[in-house]
């Protein structure tokens, strides 16, 4: 019986990130793919790899990259530059791709979760390919190329294979998406392809991984490509960490492999396998001067860098005294943070609105899933101002109202008492017709329930 | 009439002040064109429309006046082949910085001349269009890559050309013609619209038949262009205040004569001669010994250039060519004639794995220390001199089952190439018998072209080599 407690993951992610510059990575077109009205509208020389065409850095994507390795926590590289990668297919126009080798932009970051840190090998830059698209036209098997996509710029980022379970893979995507939605750096939108991902998956014997240094990896791994979603990361990895573990039990090694996940079947299945490993005779971009960026320069963007997650967390969990969960919701997206401060902003701002403590507020997001599409900030704190009048009423009133009701509504308390619960809502509706709107629900839902219970049997 | 014979320069002057038409000048440029073109083959395609064009730009700093141009310079109205099967007939949808600047002044591309094919030589035979032939001596070869453009200029069947440089390509052709041929330092020119073959070599520049021609020329084209990232981004001198300047008190270093190829042949005389020309002058000049060693006050020995070029640039080539797969324009692979085959084995081989260190990697290094030798001799010399090439223009037919032969014949200009310097080629000797020319080579420090033209305008004002200023 396969005990898989006996076995750990040991999972590293390759990730791509289209980056939502207004213009392509290496020439003036506009970077807009996924919304382009019709195929091959948004070329030039350069992205089409006409004779002649030369690429010409996109600056801000390039200092995209940069803030997006300062948060993750890496180092920028002293001395970098762009590399040609070699190879042939029909959407690489050029015959090959402007990336980035052996000297990235960015190094040696990580990512804190509380399931276990996740370390960044590279945050590196590179161009997008072309599209292709497969099609009949008039019977015939055709292939069509859309260069719409060609030269978009491209972040990827490398883990070291840290991650050890599927769940820890999505905290970390999450936690990865977050910081990017931070950076306004990108939609980060899988089904629009603005993020992809690989992970590359192996599994040991729990005991071997103690024994052996961080450095010893498994002698095999695999790559599954073709996943859409976060949830879609998880079934992939559980059906390849289960198949996997199948062939160790029986002393066998899995093939080195790529896989693609089938969403179907939330399963994997092998890709054409290389027998051997492609040789991209990478070699510098004599097209474009290499960087050679200064501290100042670093700092500069730096001091550019927004609120981050994590720091954002401390402050307003310090600041206003909620819980580090509530705090994490409200900081779940940049926009719901900004509304929770700009809430915040307008009580400082009013004096009628002083009652209303953050907490409140906090609540009122989270729970009533207020947010600023719906509910202006002036909207939310109306809300909570009429519910303190709504408090505010003579408790006498309510207790008279919910006598009544206990008086009138003889059917409903029967179902109540026999454990029909349900009736809660309608008898709270009940009072607070007679209160005329007014009164805290939940206060009235305590009363009712206690006296409720204290009336025991029929007076 | 004979205004095909006109400089620029006096081109200009005469049109500007109504002594002569554009009409009268195309008149006659095109006349050569009809009498030559089809022995010599040096247009590969002309535009039927120039004059018409040419008389709407006399107002222009360029009046108008007709340039033959390299075809590998894209170009809308005319087809841009690079002398390749591959591209036959193919007409591109954007226009060459290059071009675009130079019809902005007021000039206008009458045709595209013959090159070898991708640019991939050093004699024009190579071309997938035949041969080019030599206007002084129709049995020789004219030089390459930029044969075409020479030809044009030495036949009077342009006013002034223009041409590319990536080890010799323009000084060469310029030196076998009997013309002058100016490389601006690598990035001082743009190479956005040229089909692109040593990417960290590729030097635009001007052909023509006097240093002040190209000088004019050089200052219309020359300056940052936003579609080229590896161009300087400091504002361009104006080229034409080095002319006419004295060369009193200028340091002037004599390089490659004591090289064993070139003792006591007849480009070692021709050097000696230039460099008595320049002491009398009032120019310091003095020998700078060969070396096989990197040492200071010597010159490190091409014969190392020969690998270092050969190496880097097969392998930039064997990338920039990939994209010819005719999806999206030209034909496909087959058509890729055999020495772009052999150009790009070499460079795949080089740049591939396990190879890629001890050929690739080894020659950039290598190229390294010949920028530092030439810093360390620009901090003493302000031009430095050699022959442009190891003799006359060799005969029809040499370059064939001879793969490299074009490294060979450039083994004088590749060090400067790889260090991405300026030079010049001026005409320095004539031989009456075979009406052939041999090449003086003048270089400077990057950047220094105004050096470059004011030594090389001095020798030529000097010296009687330069038909046209005899005329």
């Amino acid at each position: 019986m396969t005990n898989y407690m006996d076995y750990t993951p040991i999972i590293g992610m390759e990730i791509h990130v289209e980056l939502a510059t207004s213009s392509k990575m290496f020439c003036g077109c506009k970077n807009d793919p996924f919304y382009a009205p019709s195929p091959n509208i948004y070329t030039c020389p350069t992205c089409l790899g006409l004779p002649g065409g030369l690429p010409v850095p996109n600056k801000k994507a390039i200092e995209g990259t940069i803030k997006l390795g300062l948060a993750l926590g890496c180092e920028i590289q002293e001395f970098s530059k762009f590399d040609r990668k070699n190879y042939f297919y029909p959407d690489l126009p050029k015959g090959y791709q402007i990336s980035q080798y052996d000297q990235p932009f960015c190094r040696n970051g990580f990512v804190e979760l509380p399931e276990g840190n996740v370390r960044i090998q590279r945050v590196h830059l590179e161009e997008d390919t072309g599209k292709l698209l497969h099609t009949t036209i008039d019977g015939a098997h055709v292939t069509l190329v859309d260069f719409n996509r060609s030269g978009v710029p491209l972040v990827e980022i490398v883990t070291e294979p840290d991650i050890r379970s599927s769940e820890h893979a999505k905290t970390f995507l999450k936690k990865l998406y977050q910081i990017i939605r931070y950076l306004k750096i990108s939609g980060a939108d899988m089904e629009k392809g603005s993020m992809r991902l690989e992970p590359n998956i192996s599994v040991q014997k729990t005991d071997d991984r103690r024994q052996m240094t961080e450095r010893e990896l498994p002698n095999y791994k695999v790559e599954v490509k073709n996943i859409n979603s976060f949830n879609f990361v998880k079934k992939a990895i559980d059906y390849e960490v289960k198949r996997q573990i199948e062939i160790l039990e029986k002393g066998q090694t899995p093939l080195q492999e790529t896989r693609g996940y089938v969403e179907r079947t939330g399963s994997t299945v092998s890709q054409r396998s290389k027998e051997t490993a492609d040789d991209y005779r990478y070699f510098p971009e004599p097209d474009i001067p290499p960087y050679r960026f200064t501290k100042s320069y670093i700092e500069g963007i730096k001091q550019q860098l927004p609120e981050l997650p994590h720091q954002k967390l401390e402050r307003l969990s310090a600041s206003y005294g909620i819980s580090i969960p509530d705090t994490e919701l409200l900081i779940e997206t940049p926009d719901r943070a900004d509304y929770f401060e700009a809430c915040i902003a307008l009580i400082e701002a009013n004096n009628e609105y002083k009652k209303i403590t953050p907490e409140m507020v906090a609540k009122s997001i989270i729970n009533k899933k207020r947010d600023g599409m719906t509910h202006s900030p002036h909207d939310l704190l109306e809300e909570q101002k009429k519910k303190f009048e709504d408090s505010n009423i003579n408790i006498q009133d309510v207790t008279q109202a919910v006598d009544q009701v206990i008086k009138e509504q003889t059917k409903a308390i029967e179902d109540y008492k026999k454990g029909k619960s349900s009736v809660m809502m309608f008898l709270v509706g009940q009072a607070k017709k007679i209160l005329k709107g007014k009164g805290d629900a939940e206060i009235i839902k305590k009363l009712l329930s206690s006296r409720i219970s204290k009336s025991g049997n029929s007076s | 009439m004979d205004l095909n014979k006109l400089t620029l320069k006096q081109a200009i002057d005469k049109l500007k002040k109504r002594e002569i038409s554009i009409r009268d000048l195309y008149a006659d440029v095109e006349k050569a064109i009809e009498e030559k073109n089809s022995s010599l083959n040096v247009y590969l395609s002309l535009d039927k429309e120039a004059r018409q064009k040419g008389e709407k730009l006399l107002d222009k700093p360029l009046a108008g006046v007709p340039f033959a141009v390299k075809d590998n310079f894209l170009t809308r109205e005319l087809p841009t082949t690079a002398s390749s099967k591959v591209l036959e007939g193919f007409m591109p949808a954007y226009e060459s910085t290059v071009t675009q600047r130079l019809m902005d002044h007021g000039g206008v591309v009458i045709g595209k001349t013959n090159m070898d094919a991708w640019a991939h030589g050093s004699s024009t035979e190579t071309s997938d269009y035949g041969a080019t032939k030599n206007p002084r001596n129709p049995k020789h070869l004219p030089g390459g890559s930029s044969g075409g453009s020479a030809a044009a200029v030495a036949a009077d069947m342009c006013i002034v050309a223009i041409g590319s440089e990536t080890a010799g390509s323009i000084r060469q052709p310029a030196s076998w013609s009997g013309v002058v041929g100016l490389k601006p330092t690598y990035g001082r020119v743009s190479r956005a619209g040229v089909v692109a073959m040593g990417s960290s070599l590729d030097s635009p520049g001007p052909i023509g038949k006097t240093v002040e021609d190209t000088a004019i020329v050089l200052y219309m084209i020359a300056g940052k262009d936003q579609y080229d990232a590896t161009m300087r981004n400091e504002p361009v001198p104006d080229f034409t205040k080095s002319i006419g300047k004295d060369i009193k008190g200028m340091k002037i270093g004599i390089c490659y004569i004591d090289h064993k190829k070139l003792r006591s042949t007849p480009v070692e005389k021709a050097v000696n001669n230039a460099g008595a020309v320049f002491s009398s002058l009032g120019a310091d000049v003095k020998t700078v010994p060969l070396s096989d060693q990197l040492k200071d006050n010597a010159i490190l020995t091409p014969d190392y250039s020969i690998s270092v070029y050969t190496v880097v640039q097969r392998g930039e080539v064997s990338s920039n060519l990939a994209r010819y797969d005719g999806i999206r324009y030209g034909h496909g692979r087959s058509n890729f004639g055999a020495e772009a085959k052999r150009r790009i084995m070499l460079g795949t081989f080089t740049l591939s794995k396990g190879y890629a260190d001890r050929y690739y990697v080894k020659a950039q290094q290598v190229r390294s220390l010949y920028i530092k030798n030439f810093q360390q001799l620009f901090s003493t010399f302000d031009v430095l001199i050699s022959p442009t090439s190891p003799g006359f223009a060799l005969k029809l037919g040499a370059s064939m089952n001879s793969p490299m032969f074009g490294e060979l014949e450039d083994m004088l200009l590749e060090p400067s190439s790889i260090a991405g310097l300026p030079g010049i080629n001026v005409p320095c000797f004539h031989d009456e018998k075979t009406n052939l020319y041999l090449g003086l080579n003048i270089i400077a420090n990057q950047w220094e072209e105004e050096k470059v033209i004011r030594v090389a305008d001095a020798f030529e004002k000097n010296t009687k080599w330069n038909e046209w200023r005899n005329a």
